[in-house]
């Protein structure tokens, strides 16, 4: 059965060679406890953020611009102090990793969904509808996912009522940013598809009048697993960047909800008054958010690239 | 020779090196390097009605009346101006003036100047149609017939510029320039030639305008030694700010408030404020029968005044200027500023805060556990406006009225809330700066009664309607007693306040950064006019 | 291959006017531009006046096809802000982009391919580990942040370089150029720097890793047997050998980094297109927005094109395969 001789597969590569490459490699341990970190505290925001920075009835305005604790001025109810709206930067931080990483993850399963799924029926299929997939697909490459995103953004924001725009800001990055990515996974599993779709046993199970989705399922998508999994890695640290990056152009999540972007890009306002706390730590985090998943990611691909071994 | 006429004469000698030191003192080049948010959208003076572009163009082009550093008429071209008969005004030009190109200026050029500001194009249109009629009396005589008697003509007039009309005609821009058809007749665009102490050396738009000084400009008299200006619009305010700490720029404007203390504190700059005639402030929508972004359905809770009241009293105006504005803002308690004609003291004096009365008041009102609204908020045109909006919208949650926030670049935000989209906002914040510096303005757009034949109350966005203030506009309108009008004045920003009918919030700060060692005068309405500038 | 020139050609079209449809539909949403047009004191009649002769009040279909007859012409129509044709300031300002932009990718390409080579080549070597990881940081702050922070520490602290815009340009009638003067190299400088920082890091870890494949191949190995040297092997060979992928990357780049000057433009105020882009959106210039937007997608479609004949040119078994295929 090919599902166990999967798994077994699956199993003995965890147990073995992945394991040992994370054990022996340093930096890729310190990143995966810093993405773990970070991720659970964002996870557990509600529970142990000192203030919940998105209910405004919370805020007093009395409070904005204190600095962090150690600084003269600082009080303890604020460590990392506080911004111009009196919000709590701790708070904001674990609050706006939470969007960065929701709108990262969220965007990378969009992405991963409509790639892979493309990619699988072009290169299985192949003849026209190959052709059309992968004209749409090199102009998408070229067209830079900042741009993409600004036109689908402002189409939305258009097109949705104007209360809605609250709630909405954040599928509509989602969208946006997901769909300036699944070219990466919809070439790699087109070729990897079209390899596989020749071989004699999907030859043999087609003959057998097996459907073409359960070929594609069970045979095809196990042997691309491994690639899609390393470019979904990168694909979040950029996907996180480029939520922040839009933030700066204007069309990020709303400043009353903020994401980490959007915190660097508030906090820009003050980096010349002195008051760099605002900006500095949303940054660090960022920083470190990223930079650990991005490790994590070259990481997967030389383990799973047996080539490189 | 003596000893005595041996001294003499190397006296004179000394003199005289101090004398010619002096002359090369004068002479010498001095730039002005000189940034702006963006850059004057046009040299064309019929281009567009704003007051930034006005403002430059204000150095190279000039008025017959002008202002004064404090924004009392002043003489420009026009030496001397009367009002013979009601419907009629006479302006006495100067002799002595010539174009930059050395035209002579006379009263043909004012003729032509104010029918070219009424062709297709113009934005100043509105100005030229106050005249009926402008008629050459002699070479430098001009006599300007009103359709109804106008006492402010002259005011009104501070930024219709006078254009040559042989070098118009010559170009072949005898009408303002205009955005429809091709770039034919659009030469006064990207050209000038006025009276003005500057000339247009070189136009790159949003890059780079450079002026030269005009060696025959007719008032010897003005304070500047700058003899070039570079101009650069520097967008993002951290760049700007960057460029003067660096050295880079003379003269910066806007500072970001935040960013004075900064300022006071890092050697060879510092921050130049004062009190701008602009005054902020927030409106909520009375007029339809059920707001359009609301939880609450079937009513609008803003008819009721105890609801307004509430929203009132719930905004602590002197925190937002103490944290938003760095204490930099002027907290205010009516629709005025400062330096407008018609200011009162009492207009300084902010609401009471009082946020368990607001509690109290919505309980009465029936919405004991608040309701849901939508607030209208630009993110790029008055200063910090966004993060205003979001302290607002704070105080009001802690009352119970959770707040929406709905901020967007000017563009967005304008194409949405004013009368084109037919005033889609429930609640907005605004800014307001009359043009005319005079309280009529304001009373006139944002009080009176919304009224589509006479266009009174157009950026009335809320649709507050007392008839009484309507009456008293109108009267305000006419009345040429300073006292009685000013009484007036008094009396319908006081029912404004007793209806609740907005929440002002302050006046928005004038903000620029200086070099040491330069000196500028700094406007009310923002404009910086070279004639001022020392550079050492 | 011409029919194949021609067949890319036709659908090249097909993608701009898909554009100029995507950006047309946009532009009903992004504010109305009479506002940024007129001053306060300017009547509803005459608001609507302006909006009717500017054909704002036409049925959407007949503005897009206005638009595409004329931009089919070259002529794009005039800014509502600047009253000047749009094909004049986007040549004014392409020169600023297009420097920027190739400075950025050669100084990426400079750092990039080196980096790259030495950490295949030492693959497991301290200083090449540290090449990896500190080259991630570079992405992993947001460009704009990258960039202010460089303008405080060079131009506001250390005061060596300039904080913004293009320092003094040469005109060579046709084009501007800054590459001539020294204040117009100094300004380079900065961001220059930011908008190379992303690409640089993508080009080092993509030859590094083709230059890894390529190492193990056969003939590789055959070459080290044949005793050639190393540094003969790793560099004729090898690296000859990773070069087709990341010129192709490198390509398609381009267009990333031009769009990509949008954000660094507007942190150093550089006078280029994205710059002009950014301030047309703030205005609701249309007319503007559209030619940039069609301008991009043509320069998309044209780098592709190229991009492609080159890989035709360069690898004889992708005639092969289009041959079968």
């Amino acid at each position: 059965m090919p599902d166990l001789r999967l798994s077994a597969r699956l199993r003995a590569a965890a147990d073995s060679d992945l394991w040992y490459s994370f054990r022996t490699s340093p930096v890729t341990i310190v990143s995966a406890l810093t993405t773990l970190v970070l991720v659970a505290a964002a996870l557990a925001a509600p529970v142990i953020a000192p203030h919940n920075p998105f209910d405004l009835a919370s805020l007093n305005i009395m409070n904005a611009g204190l600095p962090p604790v150690w600084d003269a001025g600082g009080e303890a109810a604020f460590p990392l102090g506080t911004d111009d709206q009196g919000r709590d930067v701790l708070s904001a931080i674990l609050y706006g990793a939470r969007i960065s990483l929701l709108v990262g993850f969220a965007s990378v399963v969009f992405s991963v969904v409509l790639g892979v799924g493309l990619g699988l029926v072009s290169g299985y299929v192949g003849g026209r509808v190959d052709a059309v997939i992968m004209r749409i697909a090199d102009v998408q490459l070229s067209f830079p996912a900042i741009l993409i995103a600004l036109l689908i953004d402002g189409v939305a924001r258009g097109l949705l009522p104007h209360d809605m725009h609250g709630e909405v800001a954040l599928y509509v990055l989602v969208f946006a940013i997901g769909i300036s990515g699944w070219v990466q996974y919809a070439r790699t599993v087109r070729g990897a598809a079209m390899v596989e779709s020749r071989k004699e046993y999907v030859q043999a199970a087609r003959i057998i009048g097996i459907g073409p989705m359960t070929i594609l399922w069970r045979h095809i998508l196990p042997n691309v697993m491994g690639p899609v999994l390393v470019i979904a890695t990168i694909h979040l640290a950029i996907a996180i960047i480029t939520e922040a990056t839009l933030s700066f152009l204007g069309v990020g999540v709303p400043p009353t909800t903020p994401s980490l972007g959007t915190l660097i890009r508030i906090g820009n306002d003050y980096l010349f008054s002195g008051e760099w706390w605002i900006t500095i730590f949303p940054g660090i985090v960022l920083v470190l958010l990223v930079l650990s998943v991005n490790l994590l990611g070259d990481w997967l691909r030389d383990a799973l690239n047996p080539k490189l071994r | 020779m003596t000893l005595t006429s041996k001294l003499l004469r190397s006296a004179a000698a000394v003199a005289l090196a101090a004398a010619v030191g002096a002359g090369a003192v004068a002479a010498e080049a001095a730039t002005l390097r000189w940034s702006y948010q963006g850059d004057a959208t046009t040299m064309d003076p019929h281009g567009l009605n704003e007051t930034f572009t006005l403002g430059f163009q204000g150095n190279i082009y000039e008025p017959l009346v002008g202002y004064d550093k404090d924004l009392k008429l002043t003489p420009m071209l026009a030496e001397r101006w009367e009002n013979p008969e009601p419907n009629k005004w006479v302006f006495h030009l100067r002799k002595d003036v010539t174009f930059h190109n050395g035209n002579p200026f006379t009263a043909d050029d004012v003729i032509f100047s104010w029918q070219r500001s009424l062709t297709e194009g113009s934005d100043m249109k509105g100005y030229g149609a106050k005249a009926e009629a402008v008629n050459k009396i002699d070479d430098h005589t001009v006599e300007v017939v009103t359709k109804s008697p106008n006492p402010i003509l002259p005011r009104e007039w501070v930024f219709l510029y006078m254009m040559d009309k042989e070098w118009s005609e010559a170009n072949n821009t005898t009408e303002a320039t205009n955005v429809k058809g091709s770039n034919q007749g659009n030469h006064a665009n990207l050209h000038a030639n006025g009276t003005g102490p500057f000339m247009l050396a070189e136009r790159q738009p949003d890059v780079k305008t450079t002026l030269k000084r005009f060696a025959d400009y007719w008032d010897k008299g003005i304070a500047t030694n700058v003899t070039d200006v570079v101009f650069t619009p520097v967008t993002q305010p951290a760049t700007r700010v960057a460029a003067l700490l660096s050295g880079e720029m003379d003269v910066i404007q806007p500072v970001p408030v935040q960013d004075w203390d900064r300022l006071e504190k890092a050697p060879g700059v510092k921050p130049l404020t004062g009190a701008e005639a602009r005054s902020i402030f927030i409106g909520m929508d009375q007029d339809r029968d059920e707001l359009k972004y609301s939880s609450v359905k079937g009513k609008n809770p803003f008819k009721d005044a105890r609801v307004r009241e509430a929203v009132v009293r719930a905004v602590d105006v002197k925190a937002i200027d103490e944290k938003i504005m760095r204490g930099a803002a002027e907290p205010l308690g009516s629709l005025l500023a400062g330096p407008i004609n018609g200011f009162d003291a009492s207009f300084g004096t902010p609401y009471e805060p009082d946020p368990e009365k607001s509690k109290k008041l919505l309980a009465e009102a029936g919405y004991p556990n608040g309701f849901t609204v939508t607030l209208d908020c630009p993110n790029d045109r008055y200063v910090n406006d966004e993060k205003v909006c979001q302290a607002v919208a704070g105080m009001l949650a802690r009352v119970g009225i959770k707040v929406d926030l709905l901020a967007q670049t000017k563009g967005k935000y304008f194409g949405k809330v004013l009368a084109q989209a037919g005033y889609d906002t429930s609640m907005y914040l605004l800014g307001w700066t009359p043009s005319s510096i005079d309280a009529h303005n304001s009373l006139l757009n944002l009080a009176a009664c919304r009224n589509k034949d006479t266009q009174a109350g157009l950026f009335n966005l809320g649709g507050y309607c007392n008839p009484k203030v309507d009456e008293l506009t109108h009267k305000v309108g006419s009345e040429t007693d300073q006292a009685k009008r000013n009484a007036m004045i008094k009396e319908a920003f006081e029912i404004v306040r007793d209806d609740y009918g907005y929440l002002p919030l302050h006046a928005q700060p004038l903000s620029w950064g200086v070099r040491e060692g330069v000196e500028v005068v700094q406007r009310a309405d923002d404009v910086l006019d070279l004639r001022s500038a020392v550079v050492k | 291959m011409p029919t194949f020139i021609l067949k890319r050609l036709l659908q090249s079209v097909l993608v701009i006017l898909t554009v100029a449809l995507i950006a047309f539909s946009l532009f009903r949403y992004v504010g109305d531009p009479i506002n940024a047009m007129v001053g306060q004191d300017t009547t509803l009649a005459q608001r609507e006046e302006l909006k009717e002769r500017l054909g704002l009040n036409d049925p959407f279909i007949v503005q897009y096809a206005r638009f595409v007859v004329n931009a089919a012409q070259g002529e794009f129509g005039m800014s509502y802000r600047h009253r000047r044709p749009v094909s004049e300031l986007l040549a004014e300002r392409l020169p600023a982009t297009l420097e920027l932009s190739i400075v950025s990718m050669v100084l990426a390409l400079a750092l990039g391919v080196p980096m790259g080579v030495y950490t295949a080549l030492k693959r497991n070597g301290v200083l090449a580990k540290t090449f990896m990881t500190v080259s991630l940081v570079g992405v992993s702050l947001p460009t704009f942040l990258i960039g202010i922070l460089l303008i405080l520490v060079f131009g506001v602290w250390l005061r060596w370089l300039p904080t913004f815009g293009r320092g003094a340009v040469v005109d060579l009638g046709w084009w501007t150029t800054g590459l001539l003067t020294k204040s117009g190299l100094q300004a380079l400088i900065l961001p220059a720097i930011t908008l190379a920082l992303f690409q640089m890091t993508l080009i080092m870890r993509l030859v590094r890793s083709e230059m890894l494949e390529v190492l193990r191949t056969d003939f590789i190995k055959f070459a080290r047997a044949r005793g050639l040297p190393d540094r003969l092997v790793n560099f004729r060979h090898a690296l000859k050998n990773t070069l087709v992928p990341v010129i192709t990357i490198t390509g398609l780049q381009l267009g990333s980094i031009i769009a990509f000057a949008i954000i660094t433009e507007s942190v150093f105020q550089w006078p280029g297109m994205g710059l002009l882009f950014i301030q047309a959106i703030s205005t609701v210039d249309i007319p503007v927005m559209a030619a940039y937007l069609c301008l991009i997608a043509f320069f998309f479609v044209i780098i592709n094109l190229v991009v492609d004949l080159l890989y035709f040119a360069v690898d004889p078994r992708l005639r092969v395969g289009r041959a079968l295929g």
